[in-house]
């Protein structure tokens, strides 16, 4: 068994800080604002969700914390540290389906990431990785490719090597938005149980608004055009479970900031 | 075999009446191919013209069993292979380069749209003042034949990686070589493997070409050399037996090298497009 059962730390450090940050693509048509001055905190043990209609800019948000995009303006920083390059301190999962490596098995897939980010060995790191398969339910499908698999069990295959990995924060980009609603539900389920089991920290982004509260435990509402943050959520846990008042009450007042009206709780907000 | 069209084997698998599998479908129209041959020989009756089937296959036989024509094989695949390996690692040196810089990309492109329109037989004057005559002339050509498809094969197949796949890769760590050889490539193996096949194809028809033009080196001639020679003394026969030769080669390294790689990696990992 790995050795990762940090209880959620008591002390709110800060394990990343998104500094006056601004993120630019150079188009065609010339140079496109996607996120404007952002500036929040990730920490240490806490669940962070970016939530806002699509096209307000999380994936590129996400993809410059996972070094990928670097800022025009602003820095971004984890454990005090400026980020400069991608790295498994900041494991992202991505909402496509195609993340995985189809030349490499479940745990294979895993196991490489293991090897590769962690320096195991190759005994090793399949031990892990077969725990890591076990965890998220596809101990039998170890030795399966990906493209054998339905999009939900891909989506675990790549947060259990998420997981393994053990980065310092976990990055997520709507993991379960390719998915049919009652996989979703059980997945969010499952990441819940595996993040409070492990302690992990995480950023994650999401559309949907009953993501958002189930999954997190704190949540930022952005606006589009270009992206900023225009509210902010403590959820505490009782705000979490679905079907408590608490729960539709904050839908509700999520709903009403985001469409400027209160309308019936829906599954899923915004819609591309 | 052939009558498998009975109403039992209908009703129990409507969708299909003739349940046979495509290498069985295959072998039958190969069957009748060589009997119709056979028939339009012998009613021709004119063996300087056309040779029946089996006369042939008994030419092929008798040419197999002296020696010449494993020989004349030998010869032959000794120059493929070696302008097959020299193409294989150009192509790779092109592709890296156009992998890592843009001037490189522009190379790649502007050569291979000079180049790939270009019939590498064509070449095969200029290489015969450069070198002369002898296998050096034909690597050369050979050489063309491979590079240009290959290197625009494995180019097309890197650059058609998805962001994703690269972005998961750079994740866990992989940068430089690495990142090349444990992502790139094995992502890009399906556009490669079909170069390789293509590269094959062609070096294999160029070489049968070239050395149809060589006259004077007969002693160290391939199988091109061998047809040539045989028309030449109006054996037609031997001539047949030599493309049926070229044809056989073809098919088993398309059967038993390519179908065998595709089938343990791309076909295995769901790539194939
Ligand atoms: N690679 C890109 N090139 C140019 N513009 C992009 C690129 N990716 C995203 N954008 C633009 O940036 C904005 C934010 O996109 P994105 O971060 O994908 O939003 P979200 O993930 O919230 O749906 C959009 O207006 C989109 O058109
Ligand atoms: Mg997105």
């Amino acid at each position: 068994m790995p050795a990762e059962g940090r209880a959620p730390a008591a002390p709110a450090k800060a394990a990343l800080d998104v500094d006056r940050v601004s993120l630019r693509y150079a188009t065609e048509a010339g140079i496109v604002t996607a996120v404007e001055d952002v500036s929040f905190t990730v920490r240490t043990g806490e669940r962070l969700v970016l939530l806002g209609p699509s096209g307000c800019g999380k994936s590129t948000l996400l993809r410059a914390v996972g070094g990928f995009l670097k800022p025009a303006s602003g820095e971004i920083r984890l454990g005090g540290a400026p980020v400069a390059a991608p790295g498994p301190d900041r494991m992202v999962v991505f909402q496509e389906f195609d993340q995985l490596l189809p030349w490499r098995t479940v745990s294979g897939n895993i196991a490489f990431a293991l090897r590769r980010a962690r320096g195991l060995s190759r005994a090793e790191a399949r031990e892990v990785a077969l725990d890591w398969a076990g965890r998220v339910g596809l101990g039998k499908f170890a030795d399966a490719f990906p493209h054998t698999l339905s999009g939900g069990m891909k989506q675990r295959v790549a947060i259990a090597r998420a997981f393994a990995v053990q980065p310092a924060i976990l990055l997520m980009d709507e993991p379960f938005a390719a998915l049919d609603a009652l996989s979703r539900r059980r997945m969010q389920d499952e990441l819940l149980g595996l993040c409070e089991e492990t302690g992990a920290t995480c950023l994650v982004v999401t559309h949907a608004i009953d993501e958002a509260l189930h999954v997190g435990t704190r949540t930022l509402v952005m606006s589009p055009h270009p992206g900023r943050i225009a509210a902010e959520y403590d959820v505490p846990e009782v705000a979490r479970r679905r079907g408590t008042p608490q729960f539709a009450a904050l839908e509700a007042e999520i709903q009403a900031r985001l469409f400027g009206g209160p309308r019936a709780a829906a599954e899923e907000v915004v819609d591309v | 075999m052939s009558d498998g069209t009975l109403p039992v084997s209908a009703a129990t698998s409507p969708a299909r009446p003739m349940s046979l599998s495509p290498r069985a479908r295959q072998a039958v129209i190969l069957v009748a191919l060589a009997a119709i041959w056979e028939i339009y020989a012998r009613w021709l009756g004119n063996s300087l013209l056309l040779p029946t089937f089996f006369e042939t296959l008994t030419a092929l036989w008798t040419a197999t069993l002296n020696g010449e024509l494993p020989d004349r094989t030998l010869a032959s695949l000794s120059v493929l292979l070696s302008g097959y390996a020299i193409g294989i690692v150009l192509a790779a040196a092109i592709t890296a380069l156009a992998v890592l810089n843009r001037w490189g990309e522009s190379l790649l492109s502007l050569l291979t749209s000079m180049f790939n329109p270009l019939p590498a037989i064509a070449l095969l004057p200029i290489a015969l003042l450069w070198f002369g005559i002898g296998a050096s002339s034909v690597i050369f050509v050979i050489v063309h034949a491979v590079l240009w498809p290959l290197a625009l094969a494995c180019h097309a197949g890197f650059r058609a990686v998805p962001p994703t796949l690269r972005m998961a890769g750079r994740n866990i760590g992989l940068s430089g070589p690495s990142y090349v050889f444990a992502l790139l490539v094995p992502a890009a193996l399906p556009s490669i493997l079909s170069g390789l096949r293509l590269g094959w194809a062609f070096a294999w028809r160029t070489l049968i070409a070239a050395e149809m033009v060589f006259g004077a080196s007969a002693r160290s001639g391939g199988l091109g050399w061998f047809i040539f020679t045989n028309r030449a003394q109006l054996e037609t026969a031997n001539v047949f037996a030599g493309l049926l030769a070229v044809i056989l080669i073809g098919l088993a390294v398309e059967i038993f090298v390519f179908a065998t790689l595709t089938r343990l990696t791309v076909q295995r990992w769901g790539m194939e497009g």
